[in-house]
């Protein structure tokens, strides 16, 4: 058999192991292209002219790429006080969260002291208790408080990550204790036990941590639509729902620049990492 | 040692009498901040007038128990012993704030008729209850919209992604690239979500839906805002977005099972649908019980979708629980209403909570 007859046979018998997979195969990519079309739609539309994207039959790709729809969206609106917003909630959350977390998730993982199950209790609580039931009170504190003009109402009520709290104390309480008494006999002060070593010791904790919390709050929608009140406080999600009010009926294109901008970050983030972030999401759901 | 014991259990009743004392106290200062006059019984004066000593007290004894408390424990070293405290302060202080107390507040708001401006304008009792339960009809139907809604996503993500997850398990790239394109939508912002299957249900004629109807020569139907068709369409695109996160979950729950199990099976002749039903469903039990979980308490809260796709519409077709508490609180400004739905709505996610619990320790299986 000379060589080249052998690839040509190793050829053949690659396709035949291959054939039995290639309906299934097919099938997939079929259930990905409809799972990928939404996306590819919203994108393509917003590229769209108004009297194209309400044509019929609707067209599968634009004409002319029209960028006339995002020029809208960024420069008619207040865009990028409403990015400035988000951006703002979302590191203020994550940054808050940290702080409160962190210390609190040491002392449940690592000290022994009276009350702690009365106090986990409240963790387990929050766990039960939606945003959707405490946020008629929280409206009325903010509104004593007289904070609801600022981007403190979308903020401080998230200080407490019960998730984040639960998790990282799961991932602290892995740590063998020994590493953190010899640290107290190296003379280590409480803040460098944190941060040197057990911060670092539970980095996919807390990487599945911040990403929640990134997507969370960068996303969300009902918290924002009761606490911001004013235009100044408006995050991008609110802004965009919003777009749906303009006048002469749904303007399409200018809607889906607007998400199709909202969207890009995440699916940026989500296309570097996109391991990292599955492994997280499995990682929350195993625990 | 009895001595450590016996202080152990006076401090347990201790803080157990301060948290009670707390509660009452709060409730006496609160009552007295109340404009509306709150009927007057024995132990409601007794609140009143007591309420800020009591709370003061309540504290006090709080503080002492756990001083108490935690001479109890046994640890190695004395030098840290209330450092523990100092750390969780803050996480304490923020779940109290934002979480326990809008728990208790909602059920005081409850008793009363009241608006955003105003949240305790009169004295309700249980009249709002009456109200929700048997006067008005709109509270049953979105409760029983909320139902529908959430065994459909039970039923359907459990299934559905069960069904992925054997369909992608084996370690191939296609597999792979398939899991993280169907995870996409999760990651999503559900508005745009929704934006997007507000134009793929449009019931105008350049809908997509219709568009392949018209294809297949059929009339164009008004998907959104057809009662008949609008859960439906709320449901599918729910499904959508949250097929591949569950997917994923079972998925990472196949891939512990150890492969000497099926090859046991193997030899014992079990046909596949056997050694499904035998093997792979008892050993996934957990992460099913789990899902269940985190499926019924993510429907009852749904609202995102439904209020940009449809708005509780037509009529009251896709009115939820969520939406009708933020409808009442906001778009109506009936507090107490809304309150009253936001205490049901709570009973409903412990007791469900509780169930699942229960279920979880008696039938799932673990290795």
């Amino acid at each position: 058999m000379t060589d080249k007859e052998f690839r040509a046979e190793q050829r053949r018998r690659r396709i035949r192991n291959y054939l039995p997979h290639l309906p299934g195969d097919i099938l997939k990519i079929l259930a990905m292209v409809i799972f990928v079309f939404p996306f590819y739609w919203m994108v393509i539309t917003s590229f769209k002219t108004l009297n194209e994207s309400i044509s019929v039959p609707p067209t599968m790709f634009p004409f002319t790429f029209n960028t006339e729809a995002y020029y809208i969206v960024v420069t008619k609106m207040n865009w990028w006080s409403y990015v400035r917003n988000t951006v703002i909630i979302t590191i203020s959350v994550i940054v808050l969260q940290l702080l409160v977390m962190v210390p609190a998730s040491y002392a449940f993982a690592k000290f022994r002291f009276y009350g702690a199950g009365v106090f986990f209790g409240t963790v387990l609580i929050a766990f039960m208790i939606p945003t959707q039931i405490t946020f008629i009170t929280t409206y009325l504190t903010m509104a004593d408080w007289k904070l609801l003009k600022t981007l403190w109402p979308q903020i401080i009520p998230f200080g407490a990550n019960a998730f984040g709290i639960f998790m990282l104390r799961q991932s602290f309480k892995q740590i063998p204790d020994e590493i953190v008494e010899s640290a107290k006999l190296d003379k280590a002060s409480e803040v460098q036990i944190m941060t040197r070593i057990l911060l670092p010791m539970s980095k996919s904790a807390m990487i599945t941590i911040a990403l929640f919390s990134f997507v969370g709050h960068w996303n969300s929608y009902f918290w924002p639509l009761v606490m911001s009140t004013s235009e100044e406080v408006r995050p991008l999600t609110i802004a965009i729902e919003k777009l749906k009010e303009i006048e002469y009926g749904i303007q399409w294109p200018q809607i889906m620049a607007g998400n199709t901008l909202l969207v890009l970050p995440v699916v940026i983030l989500y296309i570097f990492a996109s391991k990292k972030i599955i492994q997280a999401f499995a990682y929350r759901g195993v625990k | 040692m009895p001595e450590r014991k016996t202080l152990r259990t006076c401090a347990n009743i201790v803080l157990a009498i301060s948290l009670v004392m707390i509660s009452f106290g709060f409730l006496g200062i609160k009552i007295n901040q109340t404009k509306a006059p709150v009927p007057s019984s024995f132990l409601i004066d007794l609140c009143k007038k007591v309420g800020t000593p009591i709370t003061i007290i309540g504290a006090v004894l709080l503080v002492a128990a756990i001083i108490a408390g935690n001479t109890t424990m046994q640890r190695r070293t004395k030098l840290f012993d209330y450092f523990p405290y100092l750390l969780i302060i803050p996480a304490v202080a923020f779940l109290v704030v934002f979480v326990v107390y809008p728990m208790f507040n909602v059920i005081y708001l409850s008793l009363f008729n009241g608006t955003v401006m105003n949240p305790t304008k009169s004295w309700m009792g249980i009249n709002n209850f009456k109200m929700i339960f048997v006067v008005k009809r709109d509270f049953i139907t979105s409760l029983k919209n909320t139902a529908v809604y959430t065994a459909a996503m039970v039923i359907g993500l459990i299934a559905l992604s069960l069904v992925f997850a054997l369909w992608l398990q084996k370690d191939r790239k296609i597999n792979n690239v398939a899991q993280t394109v169907f995870f996409t939508p999760h990651l999503v912002a559900s508005i745009s979500c929704a934006f997007i299957f507000q134009w793929i249900m449009s019931g105008q004629s350049y809908g997509l839906f219709n568009t392949i109807l018209r294809a297949f020569g059929f009339q164009k139907i008004d998907w959104l805002n057809n009662p008949d068709t609008a859960m439906a369409c709320i449901i599918l695109m729910n499904l959508w977005k949250n097929i591949g996160y569950h997917t994923l979950i079972i998925m990472s729950a196949l891939k512990s099972i150890p492969n000497e199990i099926y090859e046991a099976a193997e030899l014992d002749n079990a046909g596949t649908l056997r050694t499904f039903f035998k093997i792979t469903l008892p050993l996934l039990s957990p992460q099913i019980f789990f899902l269940l979980i985190t499926i019924t308490t993510g429907s009852f809260k749904v609202f995102d979708s439904i209020n940009v796709m449809t708005g509780g519409g037509p009529g009251d077709a896709t009115e939820v629980l969520a939406r009708y508490i933020y409808k009442y609180a906001f778009t109506l400004n009936k507090l107490g209403v809304a309150s009253a739905a936001g205490v049901a709505l709570m009973v409903i996610l412990i007791l469900v909570t509780l169930i699942d619990f229960k279920g979880l320790e008696k039938k799932v299986h673990y290795q």
